[in-house]
């Protein structure tokens, strides 16, 4: 019935079974929405958040996903800026990825101001001493930049493509495209920074609190440089789990096996960095604040030093090691092992960098602030990961979104 | 925020964020507005017409 508009050459599932799964993940979907406008005409008390925790675990799913949306930028800038022409065919579902993860932000963020018919007072009424407006700056315009690398393509529609204005369009989009990918570069490196940027600075809050250059502390280098290096292994993922769905090899493996090489090395020079910071802040900053190392990761029941152990050896040495040797990337295990494992890593920092930091205790008479999300907030979380599924699902049935998918899977006549 | 608007204070931080975002819209926004302008012209050329893949 669709079959007009599916990509020529490519096979894909009866209608039926599409529509089936669009429907299942739909109903989670509308879950979801059912909660943010509880959130919206109810407001904020739908939420557990209280005044120790002034950030809910959609500010960490928010962060998380801006993270693993890196995967976006950074392939972007390979392809465009460093001249890494292989990665075209991966670039699409990159974007695909890197439009979802962003769309995703910034519908949280309008679940979070309580307001969202307000949400243009940031951009108008704008507090230029925030790091906060500088990342709705960088945020806005670089989801403005994807929806351009998105759109041409939708124009490469079966249909839309005969179009010849839609086709003109496109041509010309994908011609200065170098230019919006440059342009989306130097915003996500703002933004990712200034989301770590907005931890550091917290003097107030020593288990976040780090020193750095200017005006700048450390964390906003490691965010920028931690979304560049795990970004890519979200990437990886989707498209091998798109693979395992469809039965089909979309992607050709020395494609796959450069962008987890360079995601690899750049795990590898990140996790050192983060060593050294977390070391010269176990053994200098904190204790000048009078904390010890394990003031952080004792007297709860959550956090203990086994989230530090997890978050750089388990999830950060293992991964990178494992990407950056080339038996490593072609043992098909212990490659979908490594990059499951950067994903939650970075996940796992920016969990660290928002929950805990609101957790620990900050003053000799206080205790640990353990939160437990609302079910609102459990479904406003999960709501961008159905959106997101719906939203794959379609580029795939009908958009071109892996170049090297006919080749690979031709189909007998 | 605009240099009129009233809360607007000549310091470097007003310059440098609003700056930051201006540059950055504008070239989003000249970009996009070429690329549109071009796929007119193309297309009142006769490019693209008959196109199938």
């Amino acid at each position: 019935m669709d079959s007009a508009l599916i990509p020529e050459g490519v096979k894909r599932c009866p209608l039926w079974k599409f529509a089936l799964g669009i429907i299942i993940v739909g109903v989670v979907l509308l879950w979801g929405v059912y909660a943010m406008f509880l959130c919206w005409f109810k407001g904020l008390n739908q939420t557990n958040m209280n005044d120790a925790y002034g950030f809910a675990i959609w500010i960490w799913a928010d962060l998380a996903v801006i993270a693993l949306g890196g995967g976006a930028f950074f392939t972007g800038f390979l392809r465009y800026i460093v001249g890494k022409d292989e990665l075209k065919n991966i670039i699409n579902c990159t974007i695909v990825i890197g439009f979802i993860c962003y769309s995703s932000a910034l519908l949280i963020l309008a679940i979070d101001i309580g307001q969202p018919l307000r949400g243009w007072f940031i951009f108008w009424h704008a507090n230029v001493h925030s790091m906060l407006t500088e990342v709705a700056f960088c945020l806005s315009c670089y989801f403005a930049v994807l929806t351009i690398e998105y759109l041409p393509l939708i124009l490469e529609n079966r249909q839309t493509d005969k179009i010849p204005f839609f086709h003109n369009l496109s041509h010309n989009l994908h011609e200065v495209m170098a230019v919006f990918a440059a342009t989306g570069a130097f915003l996500s490196f703002f933004h990712q920074g200034s989301l770590g940027g907005v931890a550091g600075v917290l003097f107030g809050r020593p288990f976040a609190f780090r020193e750095g250059v200017l005006i700048w502390p450390w964390t906003f280098f490691l965010f920028t440089w931690s979304a560049a290096a795990y970004g890519p292994c979200f990437s990886l993922l989707v498209t091998r789990i798109i693979e395992k769905i469809t039965k089909k090899q979309l992607v050709k493996q020395n494609v796959i096996e450069l962008l987890a090489k360079i995601s690899g090395w750049m795990i590898a020079t990140y996790i050192v960095a983060k060593i050294i910071d977390t070391w010269y802040w176990a053994a200098v900053t904190a204790p000048s604040n009078g904390f010890t190392l394990l003031d952080f990761y004792s007297g709860n029941a959550l956090y203990g030093i086994w989230i530090l152990v997890l978050e750089i050896v388990i999830c950060g040495i293992v991964p990178a090691c494992i990407l950056i040797t080339e038996k490593g990337r072609k043992n098909k295990l212990a490659f979908t092992t490594a990059i499951i494992l950067g994903v939650v890593g970075v996940s796992l920092n920016r969990w660290v960098m928002v929950l805990q930091v609101m957790a620990v205790p900050v003053l000799p008479f206080e205790s640990w602030n353990l939160y437990y999300p609302s079910w609102q907030e459990v479904a406003t979380t999960v709501l961008p990961v159905a959106y997101g599924i719906i939203l794959i699902m379609i580029s795939y049935r009908y958009l071109p979104i892996f170049p090297q998918e006919k080749e690979l899977n031709p189909i007998e006549s | 925020m605009f240099p009129f608007s009233f809360e607007w204070i000549w310091d470097m931080s007003h310059v440098v964020f609003m700056g930051g975002l201006w540059y950055a819209l504008s070239i989003i926004g000249l970009g996009l507005t070429y690329c549109i302008l071009k796929a007119a012209v193309d297309t009142s050329q006769g490019k693209g017409a008959g196109h199938h893949h």
